[in-house]
């Protein structure tokens, strides 16, 4: 059971995808300048991180290393990311056209999302078992949301602030960014085994 | 013509770049750059794969129907890009162990399926390998600037281990600044990136600023220079 908490503080704060794997940057800054948006980008990327690295560990472990073609784990994850990424949201639109509104053009963003695809390749690297590895993929989608929420909220600060001309914009995002990682940075204390 | 690739090519490392113009790619950039060998490297390897995604689409651009080209793309850019990955392992080994995870990556690079979608599905073989190559470079200008403030702020050297990551005929880049340099870990550690970037981009939008002013007075000397006589 302490394993499974560890599992779950460690990826979502002291390894946190964003700010120390440097892993789905482009969504932290491009949906980022509402706390709203940010809440539904974070949502549906945590159910497709989630599946995936789940389904990408089951790949590996039943498919590519029976049949010794590793090499082809590039493809093969990129495959079974886009396929997941289309069925959530065929599925999201029948079950809730609500949420399918909310998320709208969020979800086929996340299929280019570097978080899915790097953290499946990183799980596999790790002798995790299904449940382990569906916490992994749970804890750094918490963190991403978490982030991504909490980066969202300083840029509407941001926004409202005076800030030099050639600094305006995306410039002081990244400071802001910045900051936030060095915050971050306090959390590698906690022990994560 | 000639003058058309001039301007691909200021386009990819200046006036469109996939970083500092369009912020893309970020991942790789934070990630790997705490020297400027290992942004050279990444640079290198991206370089590779958006030259080859752009001629393979450009030249098979007719066969692919309209319906189905993003997914065709993923695919052909991820079987590249599993070349890529073990050409890399095989010949250097070394830069594969420290760039590791963000070689795959570079399948997800959007700036890869963004030239193939915007550039390669539409134009011929040469103009495409042309702007993958522009791309490509200006990307690895990018990583080699961003590798380079944060190689010399946080431990004042260049280059360091160029000749060991890349091969010995890197060896006359390696080069160190200040020898006994205390180190600033801040700049080597995430944050340092994040840092870093911000306060280039701030750099590049100032000296466009200072250009289009300078233009700008030049061009406002000259309409008064036509002015004058007819006011005379």
């Amino acid at each position: 059971m302490r394993d499974y908490l560890f599992i779950l503080l460690g990826t979502a704060l002291v390894n946190n995808v964003v700010l120390v794997r440097f892993l789905g940057l482009c969504p932290f800054m491009g949906v980022s300048n509402k706390v709203d948006s940010a809440m539904g980008m974070g949502l549906a990327t945590t159910f497709v991180l989630t599946l995936a690295v789940s389904i990408c560990w089951l790949l590996e472990r039943y498919v590519l290393m029976p049949l010794d073609i590793q090499f082809l784990r590039i493809l093969a994850f990129i495959l079974v990311i886009a396929a997941l990424v289309q069925f959530t949201e065929m599925f999201i639109r029948k079950a809730s056209p609500m949420l399918y509104q909310v998320l709208g053009i969020y979800l086929p963003l996340i299929t280019t999302n570097c978080a899915v695809f790097g953290m499946a390749l990183l799980n596999i690297q790790q002798p995790h078992s299904l449940l382990e590895s569906l916490l992994f993929g749970f804890g750094s989608a918490l963190g991403f949301t978490l982030v991504l929420v909490l980066f969202a909220g300083l840029r509407e600060r941001l926004a409202l602030a005076n800030v030099p001309e050639a600094f305006a914009g995306a410039p002081i995002g990244f400071i802001a960014a910045g900051l936030l990682s060095l915050a971050f940075m306090g959390f590698v204390g906690l022990p994560t085994r | 013509m000639s003058g058309n690739y001039r301007g691909v090519f200021v386009d990819g490392l200046w006036r469109n770049n996939v970083v500092f113009a369009q912020m893309l790619a970020l991942c790789p950039l934070m990630a790997v750059t705490t020297t400027a060998t290992n942004g050279l490297g990444m640079g290198l390897a991206t370089t590779g794969v958006l030259l080859t995604s752009n001629v393979v689409i450009a030249s098979c651009r007719d066969l692919i129907s309209q319906e189905v080209r993003i997914p065709v793309f993923v695919l052909l850019i991820a079987a590249l890009v599993s070349l890529a990955d073990m050409a890399i392992n095989a010949w250097l080994h070394e830069l594969y162990k420290v760039l590791g995870l963000f070689i795959p990556l570079i399948v997800v690079n959007c700036s890869v399926l963004g030239r193939a979608e915007v550039f390669a599905s539409k134009r011929a073989v040469l103009a495409s390998a042309v702007d993958g190559l522009a791309m490509g470079l200006g990307y690895t200008l990018a990583l080699i600037l961003i590798g380079g403030c944060r190689e010399i702020l946080g431990s004042a050297t260049l280059f360091a281990h160029a000749s060991l990551l890349l091969g010995d005929g890197f060896a006359f880049l390696e080069t160190t600044l200040i020898p006994q340099y205390k180190g600033f870990l801040l700049m080597l550690l995430p944050p340092g990136g994040f840092l870093v970037l911000g306060f280039l981009l701030a750099g590049k939008r100032a000296t466009e600023r200072r250009w289009e002013r300078r233009a700008a007075g030049r061009s406002k000397a000259v309409t008064r220079a036509q002015q004058s006589p007819s006011a005379v």
